[in-house]
């Protein structure tokens, strides 16, 4: 953002909760919503003598996740204990992966269809697999000091996604979250369900200011409770602009001030400071000794590249090149998910029009399912039966406002596009007869035939509600022109 | 001959036989107890009730011609950091102290599928940490040999009771010792597996990758009967290894031909006591006389093994520990002293964290604050790559010591410790005193290979001398089937200690 007097540098930490049933070192179910502490045993209660065991969904999820991210697998990885006291971490340790991760070096490119900014390669520096803690609630009502702890996402796997500090504005933090959401929805390993904290996403922002001098930069910030795209937007910029508001007042840069945590108040739409615990923190990590390291071979990592089905990149590239579509009918497509997708490509082939399928996928059917609230699995047309009612507008039966009065219908009744055609007693208005009728319309109406030699061209439209009531088979636009051109011709 | 000064393999043949019952035996073990615990200590808790009950059941499955497990009919004491559903299991800890476990530990279900009559828990030192008993916040237990003596430790109470006849099996656990050297001190036999022979689920940690559940018992095929039901892989324990577990008690008789035995010079060199010394030497040359060949094996890392073992316990236990925090479950101090303490000191440290820290305080005895410290200085940064690092690569060379030994040698034969056993209270204020008792054991946890500890003689003043034998991982058999040679050539096991 070349008007601002600095440049944002952020860098994402997104927590992703991975779809298995069960958790990651236990066989308790990771279903939201149950009552508390409800989904527990002793291992995820940490009871004395209970011993973890690693859930191998959980890992092979986590793995085509890094894949699908470009990264490389290592063939050895190991679990490590992070060392810390909290109510809702019943082992007093959270195991995690530290100096040898599942995953490591991949990217995500980004892009936006508005031109916010150019297009970007994020680079990821590892994803790693961990458990979640349990939530702890705190009454804070006055003269109560009670708290509750919640362990029911005690040990939920998490995959935890590092990416450089690659990012520039808060508007490409935004786009990588969304596509990172896009790419986990495809890959069908989370449910991405960013207020029910499946999918969490700290920043750590700072500044590069130009100076006189050089470069500057501000301390690093942690943005946690950002729990929708927007928060993630709005926490940035808010953030941006304090960092250079204290740097003017104060002149601290990077080095000069111990890393800071602030949490994003999406109520009072500000960042506040929750502890600045990195500079006393240590997690004393070290290699838990009660799990094994896992040991994959290049055939599993193979078996799972292969489970990766059509991702949102190549697929936008190829609705671009092979179907003709804009980008942003593209982008628009391959946002909406894998079934979105497929629902336009068998639209395409049946109607053999791709364009068309194009446009009536992005508009009508776009627009349905965000009336109805719902996803393309519950729509009620199929696209074989969307593809007969294009077929019938290619024909030129059908005019696009009466084609959208049969799609309604058809959406209502769920009948076919030819049936609902009869029902609406649609026929198609033979050219002479319409010819005829619009020249008795001309000779009915002189005063509209003298406003629109006038210069008022848009007097015309009385003669369409005129011919749709001898005909309400009419196409308004033939009508329209048709008269035009009697009118000019006179 | 009292029926409880049978062995227990001799007990389950009676048992089979039908001329004696389950509960005559518990009762008479039941009547031991009563008789002589008030002087030893043992048992933290006898489970008297629930122990004729299911005598009294397996007795009917026995008359009903129901098939029956391994043990059916024998009594077994369990030390009491083994989990056993709702029932108390301390630890010998007060933070425990009114903790039940809603599940078994893995070797607990072991010993029921099997028709054990669980006994009761044994004391132990707090959590494991120690060599004397004296750490146990609830009881000492004294050396049935010399009741002004510690019977060692941590399973002190494993070792005492099966010596003084008030069980004849029982199970205790191994970090660093603690099966092997109660089990020289007392004068029985202990075993400890290779690491990952034995499930770990259920065992309260107290170093995750040290730790190992292992048999006590009077003789080496009692023993071997009870390790054979203890072994085996368990899907709740990642750490457990997936082998087939050998018929030990099938083979336990079975004389091993041209064994070569390996003999670490260090282990007669380091101020042992000169009777110790000599039982063993005497004991190595039992197995010349059987036609053992005894080797000169070096292992030059077995300097550090203490070293060692108190860098990597501690830490693992640091972390193992971290969850008795007042929060979940055990000892949680006074909230309403919690709010009075900070209204008074004016701390600005908040309530949550002064919970913790008086909860751990007073929960906690000294030595496991003492580890705990030890631990998480060593973890710390800064520290962590000069202390734990270090001690991960000293651990290596060990192992590499005992994998060339074992390229020379089937065994390794020495003492188990340096001295017999000490007088209460000697070395409760010198804690590196204390861990020197670990010297000649620690190694093989540090390893991960198997060891037993066997009697092999006493000393002038009657106390008890332990022979130690190591094998390679998985070795169990051959460890026993050696040991089960020297007790058929002496009759140490067979002396019993004389109580009031």
């Amino acid at each position: 953002m070349s008007e601002l007097p600095y440049e944002i540098v952020i860098g994402l930490e997104v927590h992703v909760q991975l779809k298995t049933n069960t958790k990651l070192f236990c066989r308790c179910s990771t279903a939201f919503g149950s009552p508390p502490n409800t989904q527990t045993c002793p291992v995820c209660l940490g009871m004395p003598g209970s011993l973890p065991v690693m859930n191998k969904k959980a890992y092979f999820l986590g793995m085509k996740t890094a894949l699908a991210l470009h990264c490389g697998i290592p063939k050895f990885t190991k679990w490590d204990r992070k060392n810390y006291f909290y109510p809702d971490l019943p082992k007093g340790y959270q195991t995690s992966q530290f100096d040898l991760p599942m995953s490591e070096e991949g990217y995500l490119d980004i892009k936006s269809t508005k031109d916010e900014f150019e297009p970007r390669r994020v680079r990821i520096i590892r994803a790693h697999l961990e458990e979640d803690a349990g939530k702890s609630i705190h009454d804070e009502a006055a003269g109560k000091a009670d708290s509750r702890i919640d362990l029911n996402r005690t040990g939920t796997p998490l995959l935890e996604i590092v990416s450089y500090p690659d990012m520039r504005s808060a508007a490409e933090a935004k786009a990588y979250m969304q596509e990172l959401r896009l790419l986990l929805t495809y890959l069908d390993v989370s449910d991405c369900n960013m207020q029910e904290g499946s999918l969490r996403c700290d920043a750590n922002v700072n500044l590069h200011i130009t100076t006189d001098d050089g470069v500057i930069a501000t301390p690093i910030v942690e943005i946690k409770n950002m729990n929708s795209f927007r928060s993630v937007e709005r926490g940035i910029n808010y953030e941006a602009k304090r960092q250079y508001d204290v740097w003017q007042e104060t002149g601290k840069v990077l080095g000069e001030l111990p890393k800071q945590t602030r949490g994003w108040d999406d109520s009072a739409q500000v960042t506040r400071s929750q502890r600045e615990k990195e500079e006393s923190a240590d997690y004393r990590y070290f290699p838990c000794p009660d799990l094994i390291p896992v040991v994959v071979t290049d055939e599993q990592i193979d078996e799972v590249r292969h489970e990766i089905g059509d991702l949102p990149a190549a697929l936008r590239d190829r609705l671009e090149s092979e179907y003709d579509l804009t980008t942003y009918t593209a982008d628009v497509i391959v946002n909406q998910g894998l079934g979105f997708v497929e629902y336009y490509l068998e639209l395409a082939a049946a109607s053999g029009d791709n364009k068309l399928a194009g446009n009536w996928v992005q508009g009508e059917v776009l627009r349905i399912l965000n009336d109805l609230e719902i996803g393309i699995s519950d729509f009620g047309v199929s696209a074989a039966a969307l593809a007969e009612l294009l077929k019938l507008i290619q024909a030129g039966d059908l005019d696009s406002s009466k084609a959208k009065d049969v799609f309604t219908v058809m959406l209502e009744s769920g009948k076919s596009a030819a049936a609902v055609v009869e029902d609406l007693g649609i026929e198609k208005v033979d050219e002479s007869a319409l010819e005829d009728l619009c020249r008795l319309l001309v000779e009915r109406n002189q005063r509209i035939v003298d406003d629109v030699k006038n210069g008022n061209e848009k007097a015309v439209g009385a003669l369409i509600g005129q011919a749709k009531k001898e005909n309400p088979n009419v196409n308004p636009g033939q009508v329209r022109q048709i008269c035009l051109d009697i009118i000019n011709s006179l | 001959m009292s029926i409880i000064q049978k062995t227990a393999t001799e007990q389950l043949a009676l048992l089979q036989a039908g001329e004696l019952t389950s509960v005559e035996l518990t009762q008479a073990y039941l009547d031991r107890i009563e008789q002589v615990d008030g002087s030893i200590g043992a048992f933290l808790r006898v489970e008297s009730d629930s122990a004729l009950q299911q005598a009294a059941t397996i007795d009917a499955k026995r008359s009903a011609g129901d098939s029956l497990g391994k043990l059916a009919g024998l009594p077994v004491a369990i030390k009491d950091i083994l989990c056993t559903k709702d029932t108390p299991t301390t630890c010998g800890s007060r933070m425990l102290e009114h903790f039940q476990p809603p599940y078994n530990a893995t070797a607990v279900e072991k010993l029921l599928s099997a028709d054990a009559v669980i006994l009761g828990r044994t004391n132990m030192d707090e959590f494991a940490m120690g060599s004397s008993t004296e750490n146990s916040a609830y009881q000492t237990t004294q050396n049935p040999w010399d009741i002004t003596r510690i019977p060692g430790g941590s399973s002190g109470g494993a070792a005492a009771c099966v010596a003084a006849d008030m069980a004849p099996l029982s199970l205790g656990t191994d970090t660093g010792g603690s099966i092997r050297q109660p089990a020289a001190l007392c004068g029985c036999v202990g075993l400890k597996p290779t690491y990952g022979r034995v499930s770990r689920y259920g065992l309260i940690a107290f170093a995750s990758s040290l730790d190992q559940i292992g048999p006590l018992a009077r003789t080496v095929d009692d023993t071997a009967l009870l390790l054979e039901v203890l072994a085996g892989y368990d899907p709740l324990d990642s750490t457990s290894v997936n082998r087939e577990t050998p018929a030990y008690s099938q083979t336990v008789h079975q004389p091993l031909e041209g064994l070569t035995l390996g003999v670490v010079e260090q282990h007669f060199s380091e101020g042992i006591d000169a009777e110790v010394a000599t039982s063993v030497q005497q004991a190595i040359q039992v197995y010349q006389s059987l036609g053992a060949t005894i080797k000169s094996i070096e292992m030059p890392h077995a300097d550090y093994g203490i070293a060692t073992y108190y860098i990597i316990a501690p830490c693992e236990a640091s972390s193992n520990l971290a969850r008795y925090d007042g929060a979940h479950y055990g000892y949680r101090t006074d909230q309403a002293e919690v709010l009075a303490e900070l209204a008074e000191d004016g701390s600005d440290e908040g309530p949550l964290v002064r919970m913790y820290r008086k909860t751990r305080s007073e929960g906690f005895g000294s030595e496991v604050q003492r580890r705990i410290m030890l631990g998480t200085y060593a973890l710390s940064e800064g520290y962590y790559e000069a202390f734990y690092l270090k001690a991960l690569k000293v651990r290596r060379l060990i192992r590499q010591d005992y994998d060339r030994a074992f390229e020379q040698v089937d065994l390794i034969i020495g003492p188990v410790t340096a001295n017999p056993a000490f007088a209460k209270g000697e070395k409760t204020s010198d804690p590196m005193a204390m861990y020197l008792e670990d010297l000649y054991t620690v190694t093989a946890n540090l390893a991960g290979v198997a060891g037993i500890s066997l009697p092999c003689g006493f000393t002038s003043a009657g106390l008890p001398v332990g022979l130690q034998l190591q094998s390679a991982p998985f070795e169990e058999e051959k460890l026993l089937r050696a040991a089960q040679m020297y007790q058929s050539a002496t009759d140490f096991h067979s002396r019993r200690p004389e109580l009031s």
